[in-house]
């Protein structure tokens, strides 16, 4: 039997009384680019960030290559990881970009990108360093890996971040809109890098506003409308034609 | 346009000053020197002849104070600052009202209850008196080391608190999104992001603590200030030990203030 990347079943995000997320599924096989749209406010970020249990879910199960993050359900009624350690080991196998990149200020480029494999997965300083310094030089930071993030663009910020999760060899790569905190001319320079990514077949889920590169990149498009996906399929079909009402509208208004 | 504007008007004549003026950067050391070689010339001196040994002894004293309730404290102060960010309210309630205190009463005040208080109730305990730290607690620097150390972490502490708080979020979620456990998150982003947020405030801390260390010479202790009391009771001379005094503490501060900078530089890798 296959085993699926991701496999997310019936997530539901409730902070509350409100509701975020209404029952999400969804499967992302090996080298599977999924583009995850939708208005603001439609949960996007929020499914993303419940992938690695930034948010706990509320309801549900997320299975990577096959293995459950365990969880148990508290008094309260909410859920709550079961195993820290394992949370922490699956979390280790996911890289994560942020939109605000949330690089670490201290450290210097290079100390970011090694940061995790000797800290986290006890790679010896010099093995991470040969591989740090290959991710640097793909995304052209090579000669600014002893600098301090606050002496780098937003652009550049963005690529050091992406050096850094791809330096645990993640299984899968989680992008929470990495170019939504871009001056615009720097938007080009990530999503070139992100391109690259998508080339050789790695896999993604992106959270994203970039809808020409959306279409481009992906393998496989979802739009969340309300908490709820709403329609899915290949970018041509999403974009070209769209046919549940809400992405026909959400379409028009940002052409 | 406008910047360069400013720029060519700021710079350049004060560049035009430096450069016309040598002979005017040198009145004001020039001035200092005459005014101490006045003092010197005119006051009485003799005194430093016996009492340079007592002196030196006085400002050790201080020093030896300043360091180690400087360290003392900081290390308490993290852990004041941590038990008020994120310490379960048994934890965060009792470091917060430790801050309010020390913080809302003079040293001094502190500084007695300990000495004359807390002091006097030891010794009414006939197992504490019998007891093998009894030695330590009959001295003076037990208590004057503990006020100033509670003193430094109170004001340290609460600035602790602002530090650790103000580490934005992304920076240690992203921790938490590649898998750090907690500990090594506090140890690696959050402890070092807030220490390294918090050194310039730190820097004066350590520069009033070092002029609120007089206050020991009131519970017996012979710091620089008691030595300082002892020549002018011994010789009735009333400026000339003050101000050396004075001169004591304004070069230990440039001191102090020169290796805390260096430090600094050191630790925010500028």
């Amino acid at each position: 039997m296959e085993t699926h990347a991701i496999e997310i079943s019936n997530l539901h995000k409730r902070y509350g009384r409100l509701e975020v997320l209404k029952g999400i599924s969804l499967t992302a096989n090996q080298g599977d680019v999924i583009s995850i749209i939708g208005g603001s406010g439609s949960g996007k970020s929020t499914f993303l960030r419940c992938i690695n249990f930034l948010e706990t879910p509320s309801e549900g199960s997320i299975r990577i290559h096959g293995e459950e993050i365990a969880v148990r359900r508290e008094k309260t009624g909410s859920l709550v990881p079961a195993d820290r350690r394992q949370l922490q080991r699956i979390r280790s196998q996911l890289g994560m970009v942020f939109q605000s990149f949330n690089l670490w200020p201290h450290m210097t480029v290079l100390q970011n990108v090694i940061e995790v494999p000797t800290q986290v997965l006890g790679l010896s300083r010099d093995q991470a360093t040969a591989t740090a310094e290959e991710l640097l030089r793909r995304v052209g930071l090579f000669e600014k890996r002893g600098v301090y993030p606050a002496f780098l663009s937003g652009g550049q910020q963005q690529r050091a971040a992406i050096a850094r999760a791809l330096a645990i060899q993640p299984l899968v790569t989680l992008f929470d809109e990495p170019t939504s905190a871009l001056d615009p001319e720097l938007v080009g320079e990530v999503l070139s890098v992100i391109r690259d990514l998508a080339r050789e077949k790695r896999t993604m889920i992106l959270v994203t506003h970039e809808m020409a590169f959306a279409r481009e990149v992906s393998t496989h498009v979802v739009f969340l409308h309300k908490g709820l996906i709403a329609e899915q399929g290949t970018p041509a079909e999403i974009f070209g034609s769209p046919r549940c009402e809400p992405l026909q509208k959400f379409i028009s208004s940002i052409r | 346009m406008l910047d360069d504007h400013t720029s060519a008007v700021v710079h350049e004549p004060s560049h035009r000053l430096m450069s016309l003026a040598t002979p005017q950067a040198l009145v004001k050391p020039a001035l200092l020197v005459l005014f101490l070689a006045l003092i010197g010339y005119y006051g009485e001196w003799n005194w430093i002849a016996d009492y340079w040994r007592l002196l030196l002894h006085g400002i050790a004293v201080t020093l030896a104070l300043l360091v180690s309730s400087s360290i003392i404290g900081f290390v308490l102060a993290l852990l004041l600052g941590v038990f008020q960010v994120t310490g379960p309210r048994t934890l965060a309630w009792p470091a917060q009202a430790f801050c309010t205190i020390i913080r809302g009463t003079p040293l001094l005040l502190q500084l007695w209850m300990l000495y004359f208080g807390l002091g006097a109730v030891f010794a009414q305990y006939p197992e504490i008196r019998s007891s093998f730290v009894w030695p330590y607690l009959r001295e003076a620097w037990p208590y004057a080391l503990a006020a100033l150390v509670f003193s430094f972490a109170g004001y340290v502490g609460e600035v602790m608190r602002g530090a650790f708080a103000g580490v934005p979020k992304g920076e240690l979620e992203a921790a938490r999104a590649f898998g750090m456990s907690r500990r090594k998150m506090f140890l690696r982003i959050w402890l070092p992001r807030a220490v390294q947020r918090v050194l310039p405030v730190l820097t004066g801390e350590v520069i009033l603590q070092l002029k609120s260390t007089p206050l020991v010479a009131t519970v017996t202790m012979t710091d620089v200030f008691a030595v300082v009391a002892k020549v002018r009771q011994d010789t009735y001379l009333t400026y000339e030990p003050l101000i050396l005094l004075a001169l004591i503490y304004v070069v230990l501060t440039a001191i102090l203030a020169r290796l805390l900078r260096l430090c600094e530089a050191r630790v925010t890798g500028n």
